[in-house]
């Protein structure tokens, strides 16, 4: 089936199989492999990209269904080199340790933030909910999230 | 887990019309997709047996949110995120707002939809039981024609439900009548987010001077398709809130229920829960309550 998929702003037709997940798409065939696969099964978070401006878990969205959609993945978040306020966020306050669930932490983190620019804490682990980190013990990520949201309202 | 799907057939029409006449000419071959948050699991551990599959995500006559003075009508595809920032369902229609916010979380919110949500027809689905005590009302279309049906019959066993194989869920339509009522609701699983239903409640009552004039009870995950307790409801209508109904109750409900063990959970444990959400219900509304439960 032919599609057009718009990614990080440039737009992409691509002539695929029903079966082509949204993650699949985004990293054999147009080759951004900062998504990761995790679990496949909508538990980790470790694939969430914007799909049309929310989070979705790209392992279990087809990429038929993106057809005619917006996606931004991590790579669409840094502006000329200059890193988005969460990639500096979790640069800043340490916010991975090996790095995998990061790509999907830092998309939901930024939905979460375009949502609720200022959110408490409870609020920033309820928005997180569905991204699983085996390394930090979510603390470095809540204060990265912290950070950001700090940073984007120019305190 | 498959890294890789198998190949299988997926039609994207461009209207409800094309869909229906899709399914109009082979009833029974084709399975609706909507968001596809459980049918996608299945799919990727190649546990769906389906090869043919119609998208419903994109059609515009299956989305919006209507209104009037006496009832709210949802799209089928009206996700869990749209239903939890609509102002008019989070002040009237609580339980479903609540029951929106378990699902999953947020990117499942994002995609996953109501009308998915019922044909899906998961016993443990969180946002039936509240369908159920707002007794919603479906809108089932085919290429015949449309018809309205009450949810309260519409699962009839295990994944079955009163639709025909031509038919889809175009929408559901909730009366604006419980505004006034309490309502409470509760899930009960292993984490708050991500997690499937051992057991959860959704309630309404009008409760006066300790005494209940009117109870909705259903519950999730204790039977084949969420369950409106009718029998339990008759056994506290016009009865004082006092450790005697309470006691009753449960009785009551034990006999309605028909909980199995599963990988989740026991039948044993479900009922002794549902029990206790039912009597943790009760006693937060009643007055004088010494239950030692």
């Amino acid at each position: 089936m032919k599609i057009n998929v718009t990614i990080n702003g440039q737009a992409h037709e691509a002539d695929v199989e029903p079966r082509l997940l949204l993650v699949h798409l985004i990293r054999d065939v147009v080759g951004l492999t900062g998504t990761h696969v995790g679990c496949e099964t909508s538990i980790c978070g470790a694939c969430t990209v914007h799909l049309n401006g929310r989070a979705v878990k790209s392992c279990t969205v087809l990429a038929v269904q993106a057809n005619g959609a917006e996606v931004t993945t991590i790579e669409g978040l840094a502006n000329n080199g200059q890193l988005h306020a969460v990639q500096e966020g979790f640069w800043e306050c340490h916010g991975l340790q090996c790095g995998y669930c990061t790509p999907g932490m830092i998309m939901a983190s930024c939905a979460l933030l375009k949502d609720n620019p200022n959110p408490s804490e409870g609020e920033i682990r309820h928005g997180l909910e569905g991204n699983l980190c085996r390394c930090t013990g979510y603390q470095n990520i809540v204060e990265s999230v912290k950070y950001a949201a700090n940073k984007l309202q120019g305190a | 887990m498959r890294a890789y799907l198998p190949a299988y057939d997926l039609q994207t029409p461009a209207n409800l019309a094309e869909a229906l006449r899709l399914l109009a000419d082979a009833p029974g071959v084709w399975k609706p997709f909507a968001g596809g948050t459980d049918l996608m699991v299945l799919l990727e551990a190649g546990k769906l047996a389906h090869k043919q599959f119609i998208s419903l995500w994109h059609l515009p006559e299956l989305r919006g949110i209507s209104i009037t003075d006496d009832s709210i009508t949802l799209g089928a595809m009206t996700t869990y995120s749209q239903v939890q920032t609509h102002p008019i369902l989070q002040r009237e229609f609580p339980l479903l707002c609540q029951a929106a916010s378990w699902t999953g979380s947020v990117a499942i919110q994002n995609r996953g939809t109501i009308g998915g949500n019922i044909a899906n027809a998961s016993p443990a689905a969180d946002s039936l039981p509240a369908l159920l005590v707002y007794e919603a009302e479906l809108e089932l279309v085919s290429a015949r024609g449309a018809r309205w049906v009450s949810y309260q019959s519409f699962h009839t066993g295990y994944k079955q439900m009163a639709m025909r194989s031509d038919e889809l869920i175009k929408a559901i339509r909730l009366p604006r009548t419980t505004n006034q009522w309490i309502q409470h609701s509760r899930k009960v699983g292993t984490r708050k987010a991500q997690a499937i239903s051992k057991v959860c409640i959704a309630a309404l009552a009008k409760i006066e001077n300790n005494t209940i004039h009117d109870i909705r009870l259903a519950f999730g995950s204790v039977a084949p398709g969420p369950l409106r307790c009718v029998q339990t409801e008759a056994v506290l209508k016009s009865r004082a809130i006092d450790d005697a109904t309470i006691k009753d109750a449960r009785s009551a409900l034990a006999a309605e229920l028909t909980p199995i063990d599963d990988i989740r959970s026991t039948a044993e444990y479900r009922l002794r829960v549902a029990g206790n959400l039912l009597a943790e219900f009760l006693a937060g509304n009643g007055i004088d309550f010494h239950s030692d439960r």
